[in-house]
């Protein structure tokens, strides 16, 4: 039992160590955030959820799109928990191209709770020609896609800043401490009050950075909540079972001379 | 407790057993004499096969929302992880539940190997297992092109690319394979049917796995044939439910580990940015659980020797049997054999660090030797060990382990035990 336990232990830290092989293209070390939807328990912090909505309308929605969330997900448990008004009063604000109409017309109208996030750019050739052939990448699973997660994309936001002597940067082209190569085509989005919260917090870049990346978290795990609040119950349901399972086991095997 | 013996005892019991002997079949899975020195090594079967029925299960309900088109794999999977009725947690537990599928056959794998259960008469369970394991790798492989994302395209061209390899109608055969002339949306409806297909393939398989098992019965730790039934076993029921039961548990628990707190840990980010034929990755690499086969592919200069190296290290178990002239089936009492088998299992594990690297420098070096120790393990160490190493003393019988026959206290009791049950 013990030898098992032993190179089970063995493989186990393989796995995991084999989760963080695929080599890293940068090594600068990431800014790190206590981010709330971590751990065993975590959750979102729902004033930084709604704060992040705004921030990601007000700043980020000009170039990047999030086609995979509705209207309705802003009202929806565990994520910003706008109020179904708020949340639709939100959606009115955006025009919709529906259609056609019984006299074959396409037509616009504001968006419902029904919509998907109305994206800024028709299609990627729009969206490339707009931004100096760099495309905005749609931020749905944004914080899944890249490596390093919620503290990449937080690191990214805050880390420009003047490049060394010894590198010299085209028009259009910036210089970030934690983009792979350095180089990136998005200027500095934040900066210091750049957005007027409505809940009065201060809007440092840091703190809009947090509730930015918050948002895209949630965005790209809409159900993380739920999945941690399940995960907990199953393992705790779990091992009471196992342990159960285990002296009736002990019990059983008592009839015969040979341990388990 | 022989299972011939065996009649119902309702008269519509004995009526129907008569026309289709599923209670014959019942009575001897329930009375089945398994070897009571099993330890925890052995509890994987259990546990894979309850890996197999959660990915049939849980890929049978993805697949109702799943949509096998370039434009819509990758949205429908969204769609799956947003909007269908706990998606996410179908389809954490089938991506997941792939990796823990692999961890469970490598024990099971490494199981054999250490104990000797490839060697006579079981040699048809192993071989049924190496093609279960191939056929594993396939479905593995395609279900991970299914989600249509940046490592499900690239891995898929990588792979399919190998077949060009061959000499003469390598070309045509790569096209053949893609349904067009790159991997595209012909290559995914294929590649969605054949990883539909291949779970009940494997499923057929581990039915026949489990049958050529149960005629000569479990190998066990010491690796002797022992009398079945006789003290030396158990009935399966309950004593080994149980146990695996318990072992299964345990594993269950790191399971739900991963799917509820790290479930995307063991992917690839890049795998969340939807294809596209017109950007590559910077480094393709494939789950964890080939990585190993990759390092060896890539180990090799030319590209069609490091096909056939590749498909040559999974091959070369297929004749392990054969290659393994020792008698004796545990390393327990194969002091030599014992060093190798561990010197085997890091260089495995060097392998698939290796594989994760890229193929450059240090890191390719490193690759090529452990490649080649690989096969001189099974080509040359094998072959030598089985004529030259000295084997220690082999016990008359599990309860017994001792040669001489100095019957001890514990050994007497058993026997007086053990007449109470069988």
């Amino acid at each position: 039992m013990k030898y098992f336990y032993k190179t089970l232990s063995v493989f186990l830290l393989f796995l995991f160590f084999s989760s963080n092989l695929y080599s890293a293209e940068n090594n600068t070390k990431l800014l790190e955030n206590n981010w709330t939807f971590k751990g065993l328990f975590g959750k979102f912090d729902r004033a930084s959820l709604q704060r992040g909505y705004q921030v990601y309308n007000e700043v980020c929605a000009s170039c990047h799109s999030i086609k995979y969330l509705t209207y309705r997900n802003l009202a929806e448990e565990g994520g910003p928990e706008f109020t179904e008004e708020e949340a639709k009063a939100i959606a009115a604000n955006f025009e919709v191209i529906d259609g056609p109409n019984s006299t074959g017309e396409m037509f616009t109208r504001p968006a419902k709770l029904s919509d998907k996030f109305i994206m800024p750019y028709a299609n990627e050739e729009e969206a490339k020609s707009a931004n100096g052939g760099a495309y905005p990448p749609d931020m749905s699973v944004l914080v899944k896609a890249r490596k390093g997660g919620a503290n990449y994309i937080y690191s990214v936001l805050l880390g420009y800043e003047d490049p060394p002597s010894d590198i010299k940067l085209d028009d259009g082209v910036y210089y970030n401490k934690y983009m792979d190569g350095n180089k990136i085509k998005m200027p500095a989005p934040l900066s210091d009050d750049l957005v007027e919260y409505s809940d009065g917090t201060n809007a440092t870049s840091e703190q809009m950075a947090t509730d930015v990346v918050n948002f895209l978290m949630w965005a790209a795990e809409p159900h993380l909540e739920k999945r941690h609040k399940t995960g907990f119950r199953v393992i705790m349901y779990l091992i009471i079972l196992t342990v159960l399972v285990y002296f009736s086991m002990k019990k059983i095997w008592s009839r015969v001379e040979s341990k388990v | 407790m022989s299972d011939h013996n065996y009649t119902p005892q309702s008269k519509l019991g004995k009526w129907f057993n008569d026309r289709l002997p599923l209670l014959t079949l019942a009575n001897h899975l329930t009375d089945y004499p398994t070897p009571k020195n099993l330890n925890y090594w052995w509890t994987f079967g259990g546990i894979l096969t309850f890996c197999l029925i959660t990915q049939i299960v849980t890929g049978l309900v993805l697949a109702m929302h799943y949509i096998a088109h370039v434009d819509h794999a990758f949205s429908s999977v969204e769609h799956i992880m947003r909007d269908v009725n706990y998606g996410w947690l179908l389809r954490y537990v089938h991506a997941n539940g792939a990796s823990m599928f692999f961890l469970a056959v490598y024990i099971h794998i490494f199981r054999a190997l250490f104990y000797g259960s490839y060697k006579a008469p079981r040699e048809i369970i192993w071989i049924l297992g190496i093609i279960i394991y191939l056929l594993m790798m396939a479905a593995a492989f395609m279900g991970y092109v299914l989600p249509w994302g940046q490592m499900s395209f690239w891995g898929a061209t990588v792979i399919t690319n190998l077949f060009s390899a061959i000499p003469l109608i390598g070309e045509s055969i790569t096209t053949w394979l893609w349904g067009g002339y790159s991997v595209d949306n012909p290559t995914l409806t294929r590649f969605f049917t054949l990883h539909y297909l291949i779970p009940f393939l494997i499923l057929g398989l581990v039915v026949l796995h489990i049958w050529a098992l149960h005629v000569p019965g479990n190998n066990n730790p010491v690796g002797i044939d022992i009398k079945k039934p006789s003290k030396d076993t158990v009935p399966f029921h309950p004593y080994i439910v149980i146990k695996d039961a318990f072992a299964l548990l345990m594993f269950l628990i790191l399971f739900a580990l991963f799917v509820f707190y790290s479930p995307n840990v063991l992917g690839h980010a890049d795998n969340y940015i939807e294809a596209n034929p017109l950007v590559t990755p910077a480094h393709i690499v494939p789950e964890w659980y080939l990585l190993p086969f990759y390092a060896i592919l890539r180990s090799v200069p030319d590209k069609l020797m490091g096909v056939v190296a590749m498909l040559s290290a999974i091959l070369i178990l297929a004749a392990l049997p054969w290659l393994d002239t020792s008698k004796v089936r545990s390393a327990v009492f194969r002091p030599l054999y014992k060093q190798f088998y561990w010197i085997l299992v890091a260089d495995v594990l060097i392998l698939g660090y290796v594989g994760a690297m890229p193929a450059e420098g240090l890191y390719l070096l490193i690759a090529r030797i452990a490649t080649v120790y690989y096969f001189l393990h099974f080509l040359i160490i094998l072959p030598v060990l089985g004529w030259k190493e000295k084997t220690l003393p082999l016990p008359l019988s599990i309860s017994e382990p001792v040669l001489g026959g100095s019957i001890n206290l514990a050994a007497a009791k058993t026997i007086n035990d053990k007449e109470g049950i069988s």
